[in-house]
């Protein structure tokens, strides 16, 4: 196939247990686990989507539980091209939580971030559950901030894959000039060592050439 | 998971966030011990933390100087990334290895250091990196050049096993000094390897037994050897970066952390005097042991009678006389300027991300000798050219007094004048042999998260 691959940082934020990880987790592998334990053992875990003959790489960065106690670092931020900001519709308070990870955002990822706001768990409504957060308060946040937003269950799926779709469909789609600095950037990239190549390889040169 | 409760319950507790911590951290973690990590300010990194320069005033200046004339200077605060403490990554270093090891170079970015610098009779010079430097290099005459390569044909090709390549020498017993009289060189050769190769700060190693000095000088050459330019390597935005990517590594296998939390108490078991936990504004934790930064334990570390000063430099221009390097080390030997120990020069730039467009940090550094170590440093100074804003600090370097048998607190030491992460990384591997009883295995990590 000859569609070009962009590739995107994506971070996820929000309180702990609305779902992030379920998120991802329903988007990467189709899959939904009851009573997921907190997150464990994944750097990140990694995503294509094609839109019109255009590839969408999502590199997808978990929180790790650092959010908890103000500890996430600055490293998380870096170079975020898109976030999911999280809530849950049945916890009012996260979605307060959600407001301030919006305004954390805006003040340390970088300006032209995209940002989708996203109502989980809506399947409990179905189940009993008691909507807390009105569609419309979290309608209002993201046009007040300039956010895209939805509202999903990572437990049916629904709605999931829209909200990468949704990302996937704003991520600036490199025209040929674009490209061609898109290149020259990967000049500069290519400075950058990569370490891990580097261990297979010459390991064993003992020869000094001082 | 409720975002209310917290474990109480431990294994490790870890205090301090420098690298040599976090480190500890992740390695714990994936041997799958359950890790709270704390750190009483709100930022990573500890004593060896990156700072904006807004924070750099802050700490430095009773007068900081207005935002508005801070940014007209030096532009956006966040684009500044500023080392506490200035050292760089042997390319084939222990640091290195735990990296790649442990997939932390998936979070961090690398660049090559673009050159190393040796200061002789007022003038700096690159160390030559390839053959065909070396060739053209000011820094040795003919005859010397062919002796040197006769010593770095021996080092390259020695065996432990193989007694014809050690040509009669024996590391544990013959001095470095008689190693050099040996290949016949020259005070000014000795002092180019011993100080701009085996990165020694001092003469000490001379008397010394020959390995050490081997095995630093091995290390040297296969570090240049590995990437070309230099044996350094340094990380995109800075050196606070390797710290946050360990600390993720703990996260990611169960890691907790806190930061913006100080240490209220620390308890003891009443019968055995045993560590046993910390009281924070978060709630009491519990612990067999803890790992620590000496800043947590004041009264449980002691002074090694050293004291480094660090001057922060921010220029405006490249280095004079580098080429315009985005980067390098300089080196001033000791007996250059008629002193015991060597002043070193990092330089780093916006290559890096690390300050805003256009400016260079170099950072230098060394061991106090005088009354007035200020003046230690004007050799160097004078190498920079015009420094537009200068941040000098003192720091005693201080050491565990106990190994932490008896009370469960093993305790890091503070970063050293060094030029490199060695010695930190011979910290991390001893406090990890001390707390879990084996020594430090690296095992490459599962591939988990390929698509």
């Amino acid at each position: 196939m000859n569609t070009s691959v962009t590739s995107i940082k994506l971070v996820l934020l929000g309180e702990a247990a609305v779902g992030k990880s379920s998120i991802v987790l329903r988007f990467v592998s189709n899959d939904f686990a009851e009573n997921k334990e907190p997150t464990i053992g994944a750097a990140f875990l990694t995503q294509r989507v094609t839109i019109n003959e255009h590839t969408v790489k999502f590199e997808i960065w978990d929180t790790a539980g650092q959010e908890r106690f103000a500890s996430l670092a600055p490293m998380y931020y870096r170079n975020a091209q898109a976030a999911l900001v999280v809530y849950d519709v049945t916890k009012p308070q996260s979605f307060i939580k959600a407001r301030h990870w919006v305004k954390e955002l805006h003040e340390q990822a970088s300006k032209d971030i995209i940002i989708a706001l996203v109502g989980n768990k809506i399947d409990m409504l179905q189940e009993g559950g008691e909507r807390k957060v009105a569609r419309e308060e979290g309608e209002k946040l993201a046009e007040e901030k300039g956010l895209l937003f939805f509202e999903t269950s990572a437990k049916t799926g629904e709605n999931v894959n829209d909200v990468f779709l949704g990302i996937g469909e704003k991520v600036p789609l490199k025209k040929e000039e674009e490209q061609n600095n898109a290149n020259n950037e990967r000049e500069s990239n290519s400075k950058r060592v990569d370490l891990n190549a580097a261990n297979n390889g010459s390991s064993t040169n003992n020869a000094c050439s001082c | 998971m409720d975002p209310e409760t917290i474990d109480t319950e431990y294994d490790v507790i870890v205090l301090g966030t420098g690298i040599t911590e976090c480190i500890l951290s992740g390695l714990l973690s994936v041997d799958g011990k359950k890790v709270l990590h704390i750190d009483k300010q709100d930022h990573y990194g500890g004593e060896a933390a990156s700072v904006t320069l807004s924070q750099l005033y802050e700490k430095f200046k009773q007068n900081p100087i207005s935002k508005e004339e801070r940014e007209s200077k030096f532009g956006k605060d966040r684009d500044w990334n500023v080392d506490l403490i200035p050292k760089f990554l042997m390319a084939n270093g222990e640091l290195t290895n735990i990296l790649i090891h442990t997939d932390v170079t998936r979070y961090v970015d690398f660049k090559q250091v673009s050159g190393s610098y040796v200061f002789k009779q007022g003038k700096i010079y690159k160390v030559p990196a390839n053959e065909i430097e070396a060739i053209s290099s000011p820094l040795m005459g003919i005859f010397e050049k062919r002796r040197m390569k006769k010593f770095l044909e021996w080092i390259s090709s020695y065996k432990e096993d193989d007694l014809s390549s050690h040509q009669g020498l024996d590391l544990d017993k013959n001095t470095m000094d008689e190693v050099y009289y040996k290949f016949g060189l020259g005070n000014s050769t000795k002092e180019f390897i011993g100080h701009a190769m085996a990165l020694w700060t001092n003469d000490d190693y001379l008397q010394q037994p020959a390995r050490p000095s081997f095995e630093r000088i091995l290390l040297y050459c296969q570090s240049v050897a590995r990437y070309g330019k230099s044996p350094y390597l340094y990380p995109m935005y800075g050196l606070g970066e390797l710290p946050q990517g360990f600390a993720r590594l703990s996260a990611i296998y169960g890691g907790t952390y806190m930061l913006d939390t100080p240490i209220d108490e620390v308890l003891y078991k009443k019968d055995t005097g045993k560590f046993e936990g910390v009281k924070t504004k978060l709630g009491t934790f519990k612990a067999p042991l803890v790992i620590a930064d000496p800043t947590y334990f004041p009264e449980k570390c002691k002074s090694t009678g050293q004291r480094v000063i660090r001057a922060i430099c921010i220029l405006n221009h490249p280095v004079p006389n580098t080429s315009n390097a985005d980067s390098l080390q300089i080196i001033i030997p000791q007996s250059q300027l008629g002193r015991k120990s060597d002043i070193y020069v990092a330089i780093v730039s916006d290559a890096h991300n690390v300050c805003s467009k256009g400016h260079y940090l170099a950072i230098i550094s060394t061991i106090i000798e005088t009354d007035k170590p200020h003046i230690e440093l004007e050799p160097a100074f004078k190498l920079l050219g015009p420094i537009e804003e200068k941040f000098m600090g003192i720091a005693e370097l201080f050491e565990p007094r106990e190994d932490g048998s008896k009370d469960s607190v093993y305790l890091s030491r503070s970063y050293d004048a060094s030029s490199h992460f060695e010695s930190m990384t011979d910290d991390v591997k001893d406090i990890y042999f001390r707390v879990t009883g084996h020594p430090l295995v690296l095992k490459q990590r599962q591939e988990q998260e390929k698509q």
